[in-house]
């Protein structure tokens, strides 16, 4: 394998893993505060890009490419973002909220539930055949030496590390950030200090449905539309936050890239067959529980009584 | 109509065995399990190759099949059960889509979407039973077996295992530290889900005489799911009448003709709504025991 080639791979891989890091972001947070895997997740990834999808061609008018698009393309992610985030805090409130107290079960099969409801829905409402996401400007790749880039890429690592960044700063340098952290270590100590931890949680479900729709756009863009969409790349974003170190933000990121990485190197050095592509996450979290049970940035916690 | 409904028994029946394996892995021992339908898919297949290819006998192929399924259950259970229960869901559920992956695009063994036809009927003393045009006997058949795991699950339920697995859900560091060994009845209670599980797949095999890989998907484990928490986790006679529940709702559009009505999607987000709704009102199921002492003397100390 030339050097060209393995940087290309290695682009597809970090933008595909991009993406993973950003759904992976939603999981890691409720998971910090709550501790309960948000099954939904997947599926609000999901309704962020038919939203997305919808608004961009209402939009978009009869123009292919050009300047306004481009800005109908981002005012449809806004939108949807908005959309997800208020459908996000309804489900915490209507599914989540109830089972606070509940055995640990309880919250995991009710996320099982909302995220049935969800997906079927949408199913009925806007079909089940896939739809493909009309592209806001043109995709000529741009080549660097043998390494091609597209726009659409570039698109992806942009607003992934804006992101990022944004959320990194929000949590570590705000007031509400601190309050995050707070609830996240001890929900009981936190309340007792005067945080409200009911608006915590519900802003930090807002704060990972409007990243899993932003991520649900990327994807379909880079893929299509279909209603079990949701499913799949949600546990293997799932698997991203675990590998990075679970209810750890700058883990999910790093575990995102590394699982991008993974599959894309998977497919093309170990000829692993495309079909069987999912399978690598599976294999990478199993390992991952093997080998460092707590995630590569996590700290190992002792279970209490 | 007669038919219909002896179908919807027949149903039930295979269901309830998967529906029972669920109930020891999520309700008994407090692991949320989504893999079903994997452990199902491997027991059809088992049944449906080995007679199909190798000319075995129903009966020869019911130990592989039980001992294969009980075997994968062993080899997923094994990294992922010594951890946080969080985590089994996640790997069960992959592990169910690898099972799916495996036989749609392993052409040569398992002849990809298109399954394995002609498998041929069950034989009790050299009489065919065909579950087409004798569907009642078919019946009676899985009713059997229905019965014998019963029995034997209430009586695992009342030994030194069962208790211990009942502890285990309770509290893990508690039950630990009182001796029991938590991986041992975790893999155990996995190994005994899986295991009847595949024997509900070769009974299913029997039924629809072909297997297909589109019949065992995520949606499938989550139908199982939802029996175990509609009648009650941690009780086996619940778990029939969940599976029969369900079952029920699974046909009753097709039964009252109401499918050009009703959206296709209907049935799953029912089981959705069920699903969510019962946590929130009844965590306990329709038939859900209310004498835990335990948990009413802790909610008493809060």
């Amino acid at each position: 394998m030339s050097f060209a080639e393995f940087f290309q791979h290695f682009i597809n891989g970090v933008t595909l893993g991009g993406t993973y890091a950003l759904i992976a972001l939603g999981y890691t947070m409720v998971y910090g505060i709550l501790g309960f895997i948000n099954f939904a997740h997947g599926d609000i990834l999901m309704v962020g890009a038919y939203i997305g999808l919808f608004t961009f061609n209402a939009l978009r008018g009869s123009q292919d490419f050009g300047l306004w698009p481009t800005v109908a393309f981002f005012i449809a992610m806004v939108v949807s973002m908005v959309f997800c985030a208020c459908l996000g805090m309804l489900t915490e409130r209507i599914a989540y909220k109830p089972l606070r107290k509940a055995t640990r079960l309880a919250p995991l099969l009710s996320a099982i539930g909302v995220s049935f409801i969800l997906s079927n829905t949408a199913a009925w409402l806007w079909g089940t055949q896939s739809r493909r996401f009309p592209k806001p400007f043109e995709d000529q790749a741009i080549s660097f030496g043998g390494v091609s880039v597209t726009p659409h890429q570039i698109l992806i690592l942009v607003v992934t590390v804006i992101m990022m960044v944004a959320m990194q700063l929000y949590v570590a340098k705000t007031r509400m950030g601190k309050a995050m952290r707070a609830t996240s270590l001890d929900q009981d100590t936190a309340r007792l200090m005067g945080i409200n931890s009911d608006h915590v949680i519900s802003l930090t479900f807002a704060i990972g449905s409007a990243l899993a729709a932003c991520g649900g756009i990327l994807i379909a863009l880079d893929f299509t539309c279909y209603p079990t969409m949701g499913t799949m790349t949600g546990t293997k974003a799932f698997v991203a936050a675990v590998i990075g170190g679970i209810g750890n933000i700058p883990g999910a990121m790093l575990g995102g890239v590394i699982l991008g990485l993974l599959e894309t190197f998977g497919v093309a050095i170990l000829g692993i067959p495309t079909g069987m592509r999912d399978t690598i996450a599976f294999v990478a979290l199993i390992i991952i529980l093997l080998v460092k049970p707590e995630g590569i940035l996590g700290k190992a916690e002792k279970e209490k009584v | 109509m007669f038919n219909f409904i002896i179908l919807i028994f027949i149903y039930t029946a295979i269901y309830s065995l998967l529906a029972m394996g669920q109930n020891v892995i999520t309700g008994y021992t407090g692991m949320l399990s989504l893999c079903q339908a994997g452990f199902f898919a491997i027991g059809s297949y088992a049944t449906a190759l080995l007679s199909v290819k190798c000319g075995w006998n129903f009966w020869a192929t019911l130990p592989v099949s039980i001992g294969l399924s009980a075997l994968f259950g062993l080899i997923i259970g094994l990294p992922t059960l010594r951890l946080k229960g969080d985590y089994l869901c996640i790997a069960t559920l992959g592990f169910g889509e690898i099972v799916r992956n495996i036989l749609i695009n392993w052409m040569s063994l398992t002849n990809g979407p298109n399954g394995v036809q002609r498998i041929p009927m069950v034989k009790i003393f050299g009489f065919a039973i065909n579950p087409r045009s004798r569907n009642w006997q078919y019946l009676i058949f899985c009713a059997i077996w229905v019965l014998v795991c019963y029995l034997l699950f209430e009586r695992l339920a009342r030994s030194r295992m069962g208790r211990a697995m009942e502890a285990i859900r309770e509290d893990e560091i508690a039950a630990a530290s009182n001796g029991i060994n938590v991986t041992k009845y975790k893999v155990a209670a996995f190994m005994l889900g899986a295991g009847v599980a595949g024997l509900a797949g070769s009974l299913q095999a029997e039924l629809i005489l072909s297997v297909m890989p589109s019949t065992y998907t995520f949606m499938l484990s989550v139908m199982v799911l939802c029996m175990v928490v509609l009648g009650g986790m941690g009780n086996f006679k619940a778990a029939i009448f969940g599976a029969f529940i369900i079952e029920v709702i699974d046909y009753l559009p097709k039964m009252l003709g109401l499918t050009s009505v009703l959206p296709p999607q209907f049935k799953q987000i029912l089981f959705g709504l069920i699903l969510v709704v019962m946590m929130i009102c009844r965590p306990q199921g329709i038939l859900g025991r209310q004498n835990n002492a335990l948990r009413r003397s802790r909610e008493a100390a809060k």
